[in-house]
């Protein structure tokens, strides 16, 4: 066995707890009677984050290998036997046998929303971050911290020695009966959130715990931005059963990976950080040591520097791999299988409202064939793409980002991520990315980035009042930020490498897609890519060369014939 | 003096020259698709077809060079000016007059001297030029150092400016096949092997005497 698993878990136990996923998960309503008919209220896209058993549990490659081979029956242990009425009172039972795991996760970006780039040296995080999406997480932990990895995070000062807050269930626990809720109510435009969820068996739930599963993973990761697959486009719901087209590794009918097969880690730290990645892996990680374990999440870290076969063909494909990252062709597109992902979110239009109420409208059907907003009060309008052929840039890893106080152009678009790399650097690679645009506020006078104040049940939340300007005051002041107290609306755009959703081999990118003058690659400038670039007058040369031989021949062979028929 | 059926290309030599010639049209055709020109297969395909048949194409010129050394062909290709003149003044202009070629082929020197002269330059020049430019180009990673180098672009530059040149010499070495005798009687020797030569009378002896399977039996 893989010396990373360090922790064994009976997982007999799911089997029974999988009865429970039967249970339907009770719908919260969506729909409110206003005067003059019916109108849409909140945000209920959230309603699937967190709850992972109403949209799915599979069971992975790694369960089931885990119930096999177990050495350990969580539901035997007379500390789970309860009776517990809190999560909290639970992290407790897991801490006093897993006694250093405490410790562990609390340096954990899961616990700490919190990262210093050793590189840069930029302070990142979702703590400090702000993104094109619904921009900051920082002073609206009352609804962003349902995806923070601890409980009852409400605000920036939350406690982060406090061990018994560590949310162990939310990755660990496999009956799918488990869920998290934001931690604050918000305005009444949000409140439906709360509405009808049976109550958690906190007992069954401890005593179900396995390592971490697809449905663990996804119930947050595959709803970052707010909803099914808004933010990465490589990352959604589809992944809890994939077909095997759209994931080689994650589908029942291929490997049935579980996320943590690739983000590899032990003592609760993961490889495959977004934050610091690995662009190129060949020199660090992908050398032959056998049976070496790679704390990467990289594609080489399994299939080595030269994963085609020792061919013609195999030897012209692994020429690439020190240029192009695998995900480059093997992630034909993003956001397959039927589930779209936000490419334009404008924030300019949020705040319509009808008959004084905020509303929303389904202006979009995808792929598995449901609707998606294309407006909502709270956050304005969005558009939305599904098998979109990612765009290309050269990576070497590095992202720089845009905080909260880097100064900007405001009249060109602005990078909220900045990705380097280049052809002449040996350390970079072309890969696939979805780009997010987004208009969103800024400070106009300082020409920084704003804090928003979104959610919250007082009267500056702009989840409940729309108004920008107190918003913003609100959220520049409560994080001590200077504000010059004028808004405007900047454009952005966001880099979201693609490296989920790894298509079957006989699905790859055919060699023309990019090798060809007008093909996806058509972007990338400073470097020959044969069948696409030429010198222009070589082909001025080519065409004289055999035009004119042809002429001449021509010419020549009309001329004997003239001759000799006059002659003759 | 008589004229005979004297074999002047060989077996190798007549497999040599239409394998050579698949080959050339084989690469050719995908070249001109991976540069670019038209997607009638795949670039994927193209790439494979390219490379096998260039592949190919060296072994057989390794077998090619060591045959022409070894029997000593290689002074087939010896350049001469020595009744140059008059072979190019027959194309230019004694052609349309319904002149006689001037050259008379010997059975130890097939090519006149026009011919020999393009063929060397072909051998000497093009052709390695395109092969060098070539195995730089297959083999890039290799010399690159780990960077998108821009001699890439140069090396790629070479090696289709080459094949330009290579497929205006293909053209002018199929019109020439129509001069003469015509195409038929051009292209016979280098299926047969046999092709009508005047031989003096010690040329005939010769033959008789120590190379008696040359001679086509009368």
């Amino acid at each position: 066995m893989p010396g990373r698993f360090r922790s064994s878990f009976h997982l007999f136990p799911m089997l029974l707890c999988l009865v429970g996923l039967a249970v339907a998960r009770a719908e919260p309503t969506a729909q409110a009677e206003q005067e003059g008919g019916k109108v849409e209220l909140g945000i209920t896209e959230y309603t699937d984050i967190g709850v992972k058993g109403g949209v799915d549990n599979p069971i992975t490659a790694l369960d089931e290998d885990k119930r096999r081979k177990s050495t350990a029956d969580h539901t035997k242990y007379k500390e789970l036997q309860g009776p517990f009425s809190s999560g909290p009172e639970v992290t407790k039972a897991c801490l006093s046998c897993h006694n250093k795991a405490g410790d562990q996760f609390i340096h954990n970006k899961h616990w700490t929303w919190s990262y210093k780039d050793p590189e840069t040296g930029q302070q990142l995080g979702k703590d400090w971050l702000i993104n094109n999406f619904c921009t900051n997480a920082r002073g609206n932990e009352g609804m962003c911290a349902q995806c923070h990895a601890g409980f009852n995070r409400t605000s920036p000062d939350y406690d982060l020695t406090k061990q018994e807050n560590i949310d162990c269930l939310v990755c660990h626990e496999s009956t799918g009966t488990y869920y998290k809720l934001p931690p604050s109510k918000g305005n009444k435009a949000c409140a439906i959130l709360f509405e009808g969820k049976p109550p958690i068996d906190w007992v069954k739930v401890a005593q179900s715990v396995r390592l971490p599963a697809r449905a663990n993973c996804g119930t947050c990761h595959f709803y970052g931005g707010g909803g099914d697959n808004v933010k990465h486009g490589d990352l959604s719901s589809v992944l809890f059963h994939p077909p095997r087209e759209v994931d080689v590794h994650m589908s029942e009918q291929g490997e049935n990976f579980a996320c943590i097969i690739c983000h590899v880690g032990e003592g609760h730290q993961w490889a495959g950080s977004r934050y610091n990645m690995i662009a190129w892996d060949e020199k660090e990680h992908a050398l032959p040591k056998p049976g070496m374990e790679r704390q990467t999440a990289t594609c080489e870290s399994c299939h080595g520097d030269k994963p085609h076969p020792f061919s013609i063909r195999g030897f012209k494909l692994n020429d690439h791999v020190d240029r192009v990252a695998c995900e480059s062709c093997h992630i034909p597109a993003t956001a397959r299988g039927g589930v779209a992902t936000k490419v334009f979110w404008d924030w300019r239009t949020a705040g319509r409202l009808k008959n004084g109420v905020g509303y929303r409208e389904e202006g979009y059907v995808q792929g598995n064939g449901e609707p998606r907003h294309t407006y909502k009060s709270i956050k304005g309008s969005f558009k939305y793409g599904e098998n979109l052929v990612p765009t290309y840039r050269w990576f070497d890893g590095k992202v720089t980002y845009t905080t909260i106080d880097t100064v900007f152009d405001p009249s060109k678009p602005v990078e909220i991520n900045h990705i380097e790399g280049s052809p002449q650097d040996p350390k970079s690679r072309i890969w696939p990315f979805k780009r997010m645009v987004t208009w969103q506020p800024y400070d106009k006078g300082r020409n920084t980035l704003v804090y928003m104040h979104l959610w919250g049940d007082d009267e500056d939340a702009f989840w409940g009042n729309y108004d920008f300007a107190r918003a913003i005051r609100r959220g520049m002041e409560e994080n001590g930020i200077p504000y010059s107290g004028e808004y405007g609306f900047v454009k952005t755009w966001s880099w979201w490498p693609q490296n989920h959703m790894v298509a079957p081999k006989e699905q790859a990118v055919d060699c023309d897609q990019c090798h060809s003058k007008n093909g996806r690659l058509k972007e990338l400038a400073g470097f020959y890519l044969p069948g696409r670039d030429s010198q222009p007058w070589l082909d001025w040369f080519g065409l004289l060369l055999v035009g004119g031989t042809l002429a001449g021949v021509t010419g020549h062979g009309l001329l004997r014939i003239l001759l000799r028929g006059r002659r003759g | 003096m008589p004229i005979r059926k004297v074999r002047i290309f060989n077996g190798f030599e007549r497999f040599w020259h239409w394998t050579q010639a698949l080959l050339i049209f084989v690469l050719l055709f995908t070249g001109f698709r991976v540069h670019g020109y038209y997607g009638l297969i795949s670039f994927d395909k193209a790439v494979y077809f390219h490379v096998v048949a260039a592949l190919s194409l060296i072994v057989l010129w390794i077998f090619a060079i060591f045959w022409h050394l070894t029997t000593g062909t290689w002074r087939h290709y010896l350049p001469t000016t020595k009744g140059l003149w008059p072979v190019m003044r027959f194309y230019a202009y004694g052609i349309f007059k319904g002149e006689q070629h001037p050259y008379r082929k010997h059975f130890w020197r097939k090519h006149n001297p026009l011919q020999a002269a393009s063929y060397l330059g072909l051998k000497l020049f093009l052709f390695p030029l395109i092969w060098f430019s070539g195995l730089a180009y297959l083999a890039y990673n290799y010399w690159q150092g780990g960077i998108s180098h821009p001699a890439l672009e140069w090396v790629a530059t070479i090696h289709v400016a080459a094949a330009f040149a290579i497929l205006a010499f293909v053209i002018i070495h199929l019109y020439l096949l129509t001069t003469g005798g015509g195409f038929l009687h051009h292209v016979a020797p280098m299926i047969t092997g046999y092709d009508e030569v005047e031989l003096t009378d010690a040329e005939l002896a010769y033959l008789e005497q120590d190379e008696p399977q040359r001679l086509a039996k009368e």
